[in-house]
C-alpha cells in the first residue's frame, strides 16, 4: 500500500479509537457518580428517613422530614410563580412580537439570564427580598428558584410555539377566533406536551439548586412550615450536614443526596419521553 | 368553545356589538399580560444590575480600583482589607483547566455521536452524557469531595509531582505536597461538569453541516478524520466557539462543586495542586455569616463575576447566533 494512505489510515483510526475513548470517559463518570451514591445512600434509606426531622448534632436517631418537606414547597412555590410567568413572556416572543425589536432584545438577554450563575440571582434576592424584610425566609428562596425557572420556561414555551405550524393559525382566525383565544385555544393545545417539557426541565433545574438558597431561605433544623421564616430544604441540609463530623449526619447526607439526583434524573427523563412523544407523531 | 357558547344560548337576534366587545376585552388584557411579563425578563436584569451595584457600594468607595490587585483577604482586621485577586485568580486558573480538558474531549463525544457511533448506541450515549448535565451541582461537590479528592490527592499528584520534579516551571505548577482540596481538583470537577453543554451544542451545529459537502469529502476518498477537520469542524467553527464560550460562562460562575473542593484559601500558589478559592466558592462559603464591608466587599465579588460571565455569555449568545442565520439562509 502507498505509505501516504498507509499514514492517513493509521490517523485515522488514532482519532476514532480517541473519540471512542471520550465517549466512554463521559459515560463513565454518569456510571461512576451514581454507584457511588447508590452506595452510600441506599444503605442509609429507610422509613426514619421520611417520617422524622432533623437530628440534633451528636443524635443518631432522625431523617429529613422538614428537610424534604420545605424542598418541595419552595419547589413548588418557586416553578408556581416562575411557570406561568415564563409561559405568558414566551408567549409574547413567540405570537405577537415575533417580528419586534423588543423580542430580540429580550430573546438575548433571557438566554443571558438562562446560563447567569446562580449565586448571582441570590445575591440578587439577598439584596431585594431579604434586606427589605429584615430576615431569612422561605418566600425569599422561592423568590430565588422562580427567578432561575423563568427563563427556562422562556425559552422552551418560545420555541415549541414557534413549532405550531402557521396554517393551523391561520384557519382558525380565518373562522373568526379573536388572537387570544386562537393562541389558548389552538397553539396551546398543539405545543402542550413540548409546554409541559419545559415546566419539568425546569423543575428539574431548581430541584438541586443550592447556591441561591444559601443566604435567602438559609435552612431551619426544625419542622416549620411558615413562608416568612428560614426554612429547612434538602440542598443546604446536605451541604450542612457532609461538612459535618458526625457519621450519622454524613449518612443522611448521601440519602438527601440520593433522594435528590434520583428526583432529578426522573424529571430529566419525564421531559425527555414526553418531548419525543411530540417529535414521534 | 365557551365564549362561542354563550352567544349560542341566548341566541335569537343575538346581541352581536356584545360579544365581539367581549372578545375585545379579553383579547387585550392577554395581549397586555403577554407583554408585561416579556418585559418582566428585562427588569430581572435590571434589579440584579442595580442590587448587587447598590449592594456593593461601600466597598467600591472603600477600596476603589485597588480591590482588583489586592492579594490580602482579612475581614476580621481593623479596618477589613479585601482584595479580588485571590479568588479573580482561582476563578480563572480553574476555568481554563476546566476547558483545556472538556473541550477536547467534548468535541471527540461529539464527533463520535455525529459520524462514527452505530445507530441504536447513539440515544442511550448522547441521554447519558445529557443526563451529566442534569446531576445537581452540590452532588458533583460531594462526589469530588469523598471519591475523586481523595483518589487524586493519594495516585494522580504524587506521580505528576514526581515526573516534573526539577523541571522548570513545569514542576513549580506540579509542586507542592498532595491534598484532597486543590484547584486542579475543582478544574477537573468542572470540566465534567461542562462536558454536557460542550458536546450538545457541538452535536447540534455538527447537524447543520449538509449532507452533501460531507459525501462530496468521502467521495473524493478523505478518512472519516479528514472529514471532520476539513470540512465538518471549518463549516460549524463559529458554532463551536460558541459552544465553548456558554460552557466558559458556566465554568466561571458554577458554585456548589467548587466550593466543595477547593479549598478557600485566598493565597495564590503557583502550584496547581494547592488549595485557592473562587468568587462563587468566596461568596458562598463566607456570605451567610459577613455584615458591613466584609458583605458588601463580597458583593463586589458577585459584580465582578457578573461582568465577566455577561461579556462571555453574550459573546457566546452572539456566536451562536451568527451561524443560525447562516444556516437559515
Amino acid at each position: 500500500m502507498n505509505p501516504i494512505y498507509a499514514r492517513r489510515r493509521r490517523k485515522d483510526i488514532v482519532i476514532r479509537g480517541l473519540c471512542i475513548g471520550a465517549a466512554a470517559f463521559g459515560v463513565t463518570w454518569l456510571a461512576l457518580i451514581l454507584m457511588t451514591l447508590l452506595y452510600n445512600g441506599l444503605s442509609g434509606l429507610n422509613l426514619q428517613v421520611f417520617t422524622e426531622n432533623t437530628p440534633p448534632p451528636g443524635s443518631t436517631e432522625g431523617g429529613l422530614l422538614n428537610a424534604i418537606v420545605g424542598s418541595l414547597i419552595m419547589t413548588v412555590l418557586g416553578v408556581g410563580i416562575g411557570a406561568p410567568l415564563g409561559l405568558f413572556a414566551g408567549t409574547y416572543l413567540a405570537e405577537y412580537g415575533r417580528n419586534d425589536k423588543l423580542t430580540s432584545v429580550i430573546r438575548f438577554i433571557n438566554d443571558i439570564l438562562l446560563s447567569a450563575p446562580s449565586i448571582i440571582i441570590g445575591l440578587f434576592i439577598y439584596g431585594a427580598v431579604v434586606v427589605p424584610m429584615r430576615g431569612f425566609s422561605a418566600i425569599a428562596g422561592s423568590l430565588a428558584l422562580a427567578v432561575i425557572v423563568i427563563p427556562v420556561v422562556v425559552r422552551t414555551t418560545e420555541d415549541m410555539l414557534l413549532l405550531v405550524p402557521n396554517p393551523l393559525r391561520e384557519a382558525a382566525s380565518a373562522l373568526g377566533l379573536p388572537r387570544s383565544l386562537v393562541i389558548k385555544r389552538i397553539a396551546y393545545r398543539a405545543a402542550r406536551s413540548g409546554l409541559i417539557t419545559g415546566v419539568l426541565l425546569a423543575t428539574a433545574r431548581v430541584a438541586g439548586e443550592t447556591a441561591p438558597l444559601l443566604f435567602t431561605a438559609l435552612s431551619n433544623q426544625f419542622f416549620s412550615l411558615s413562608l416568612n421564616k428560614t426554612m429547612a430544604n434538602l440542598p443546604v441540609t446536605i451541604n450542612n450536614f457532609v461538612q459535618s463530623p458526625y457519621a450519622y449526619w454524613k449518612q443522611l447526607a448521601w440519602s438527601g443526596a440520593l433522594l435528590i439526583t434520583l428526583t432529578v434524573l426522573a424529571l430529566n427523563i419525564g421531559a425527555r419521553i414526553i418531548g419525543a412523544e411530540r417529535t414521534a407523531k | 368553545m365557551a365564549v362561542q357558547s354563550d352567544v349560542v344560548d341566548d341566541a335569537g337576534p343575538y346581541d352581536r356589538a356584545k360579544a365581539l366587545s367581549a372578545f375585545k376585552l379579553g383579547d387585550v388584557t392577554f395581549y397586555w399580560i403577554t407583554r408585561l411579563s416579556a418585559i418582566s425578563v428585562l427588569l430581572i436584569l435590571g434589579g440584579i444590575i442595580i442590587s448587587l451595584i447598590v449592594g456593593a457600594f461601600p466597598a467600591m468607595k472603600e477600596y476603589g480600583l485597588s480591590f482588583l490587585w489586592t492579594q490580602r483577604w482579612a475581614p476580621s482586621a481593623d479596618p477589613p482589607v479585601l482584595g479580588a485577586l485571590g479568588p479573580m485568580y482561582g476563578t480563572l486558573v480553574t476555568s481554563f483547566i476546566a476547558m483545556l480538558i472538556a473541550i477536547p474531549v467534548g468535541l471527540g463525544i461529539a464527533i463520535f455521536l455525529t459520524e462514527l457511533c452505530p445507530q441504536w448506541l447513539r440515544r442511550p450515549i448522547g441521554m447519558a452524557v445529557e443526563l451529566l448535565a442534569g446531576i445537581p451541582s452540590i452532588i458533583y461537590g460531594m462526589w469530588g469531595f469523598f471519591v475523586l479528592g481523595p483518589f487524586l490527592a493519594n495516585t494522580f499528584q504524587p506521580f505528576m509531582i514526581r515526573v516534573f520534579d526539577g523541571v522548570p516551571v513545569l514542576g513549580a505548577i506540579f509542586a507542592g505536597p498532595p491534598s484532597y482540596l486543590s484547584l486542579f481538583n475543582a478544574a477537573l470537577i468542572l470540566a465534567i461538569m461542562v462536558l454536557p453543554f460542550i458536546t450538545s451544542i457541538s452535536v447540534d451545529v455538527f447537524k447543520t453541516v449538509p449532507p452533501v459537502l460531507k459525501e462530496a469529502a468521502y467521495g473524493v476518498g478523505c478518512t472519516t478524520w479528514e472529514v471532520v477537520r476539513s470540512v465538518v469542524i471549518p463549516y460549524t467553527r463559529v458554532g463551536i466557539i460558541g459552544g465553548v464560550m456558554l460552557a466558559l460562562g458556566r465554568a466561571l460562575g458554577e458554585t456548589m462543586a467548587v466550593t466543595f473542593i477547593i479549598g478557600n484559601s485566598f493565597r495564590i500558589s503557583s502550584s496547581i495542586f494547592a488549595p485557592g478559592t473562587t468568587i462563587s466558592a468566596a461568596i458562598a462559603s463566607e456570605f451567610a455569616e459577613s455584615d458591613g464591608l466584609h458583605q458588601s466587599g463580597l458583593i463586589l465579588l458577585g459584580l465582578l463575576l457578573f461582568v465577566l460571565t455577561f461579556f462571555v455569555l453574550a459573546a457566546a449568545r452572539l456566536m451562536l447566533l451568527r451561524l443560525e442565520q447562516k444556516a437559515g439562509k
